[in-house]
């Protein structure tokens, strides 16, 4: 029974340090930093995965489970308390698999925040696609090989970047470990994995 | 400590802030609204600086604060002590010390670095708020990338005067896409804004929007080709430590027409003068 299982030990401390990770890996896109140590959440959830959902996911932010994780939803909403919503409607997705990146909300011009940020657990970072990341918070292009995403990513990511400023925001997890890819980032597809 | 959450916040405001900040930092430049709290000090004061580095801050951190590039004015002395109490956090004066810094109107002179954040105090977050005062405009301004109004305000300027007449809070375009208010830095330190190696945050209170700039981001002032942005400083050097680069405050130190110019970076004239540099004032 996935309540059982703990949040945080110190929910202050623990989400401090896990926002510092997320908002180093947004400012610095393709940079893998650590998060969510000592968290035993829910399977299929990795550490990291849940780390960012007790940091971010609250009363006030639309939720959307992927049925993948349908197994950690007890643990979620209990430490959380999201609204439901459907993928389409909402803020925040969490996934196992990349969802179809057009079928997310990703704001309008007059207010792009309102894009979603999706909450994507990947199989890991260091091996896998090659991808070459460029844009704002990088002097230099960056090379990130990540395991788990779809074959048409660097198309589907295309697309999205082109929405820009609109679109949607990716944050990636893997064991302890997460990094994330920004709207206003250009992905290149270097190797397969 | 006693009586406070961590960084005086509640956890849900925390939340909310950050939330908004992910979002600023991958749309560089652009407004995001957020539920501003009421803080324990007016508005005007910093507030919106204060809960973006209360929504940023750790135990581990060593927080700096500056008013005008000094860290021992009212302002900086009553924050650095506001997070000194209620989060139990290091402060510092030295800016290669400090992990974030929360500035009201100054860049330190010393080069930031990958390491550091930089929060900036903002009272008015809309570069176009003296164009347009509809909110409601500017937003669509903002969503069509329409800063043809900027363009002509500084126009109007050259023809008027024969240069912009900003000095300070001067205009900037970031990652080419969005108009920003720099906050009221001067226009000497706009140069400083573009690729900073340093993540930078802005958080205005009174007005409840905050922004962001990603670290090495492209960071540009507007201008024209024929009439280029350039940088203005005091032609003198800093009376205390000699500092012929540094930005400069001109102190009144008489009622017979003294005058003392000395480097608005307190910091930085301190190290300097710690490494035997001397101005003309020490000297004499």
């Amino acid at each position: 029974m996935s309540l059982d299982l703990p949040g945080f030990a110190d929910p202050v401390t623990g989400a401090q340090s896990c926002f510092r990770a997320v908002l180093e890996a947004m400012s610095r896109p393709g940079l893998v930093l650590e998060a969510g140590a000592g968290l035993t959440p829910p399977a299929p959830l990795d550490p990291a995965t849940g780390a960012v959902l007790l940091t971010l996911i609250d009363a006030d932010t639309a939720l959307h489970i992927d049925p993948a994780g349908e197994a950690a939803r007890d643990w979620i909403v209990f430490h959380t308390t999201p609204r439901d919503a459907a993928q389409a409607e909402a803020d925040f997705t969490l996934a196992l698999s990349l969802p179809k990146l057009a079928s997310l909300p990703a704001g309008t011009d007059d207010e792009p925040q309102l894009g979603a940020t999706v909450i994507l657990q990947v199989a890991g970072f260091g091996t896998g696609a090659l991808f070459e990341l460029a844009g704002p918070g990088l002097a230099t292009p960056r090379r990130l090989r990540i395991a788990g995403l779809p074959d048409d990513f660097a198309a589907q990511w295309a697309a999205n970047h082109g929405l820009f400023p609109r679109g949607v925001d990716l944050i990636l997890c893997a064991g302890t470990q997460l990094a994330a890819l920004p709207r206003s980032l250009r992905i290149s597809h270097v190797m397969e994995g | 400590m006693n009586g406070y959450n961590f960084a005086y916040l509640d956890e849900q405001t925390k939340r909310m802030i950050r939330r908004s900040l992910l979002k600023a930092v991958a749309i560089p430049g652009h407004q995001i609204p957020f539920g501003s709290r009421e803080m324990p000090l007016p508005y005007g004061w910093g507030t919106g600086g204060i809960q973006v580095t209360a929504a940023v801050l750790g135990a581990d951190d060593t927080l700096k604060v500056i008013d005008q590039g000094a860290d021992d004015t009212t302002n900086a002395v009553s924050i650095r002590r506001f997070f000194a109490r209620t989060a139990g956090v290091a402060t510092t004066t030295h800016t290669a010390e400090a992990t974030i810094i929360q500035t009201r109107h100054r860049i330190p002179e010393e080069p930031l670095r990958e390491d550091q954040i930089i929060v900036y105090q903002v009272p008015q977050p809309e570069p176009l708020s003296k164009l347009e005062p509809s909110r409601a405009e500017t937003k669509r301004m903002h969503g069509l990338s329409e800063y043809g109004l900027m363009h002509v305000k500084l126009y109007e300027d050259i023809t008027r005067y024969g240069h912009v007449s900003i000095s300070y809070d001067y205009p900037v375009m970031v990652n080419g896409r969005y108009l920003m208010a720099p906050s009221p830095i001067p226009a000497f330190d706009n140069p400083k804004m573009d690729m900073m190696p340093a993540l930078q945050l802005f958080g205005a209170g009174r007005e409840k929007r905050l922004y962001a700039v990603p670290p090495y981001t492209k960071v540009a002032s507007l201008d024209f080709d024929d009439h280029p942005f350039r940088t203005t400083r005091a032609p003198q050097v800093c009376g205390l430590c000699g500092s012929g680069v540094s930005y400069l405050d001109e102190v009144v130190t008489d009622d017979k027409g003294g005058r003392l110019f000395v480097c608005s970076d307190t910091d930085y004239c301190e190290t300097r003068r710690a490494e035997g540099h001397a101005g003309t004032e020490l000297a004499a």
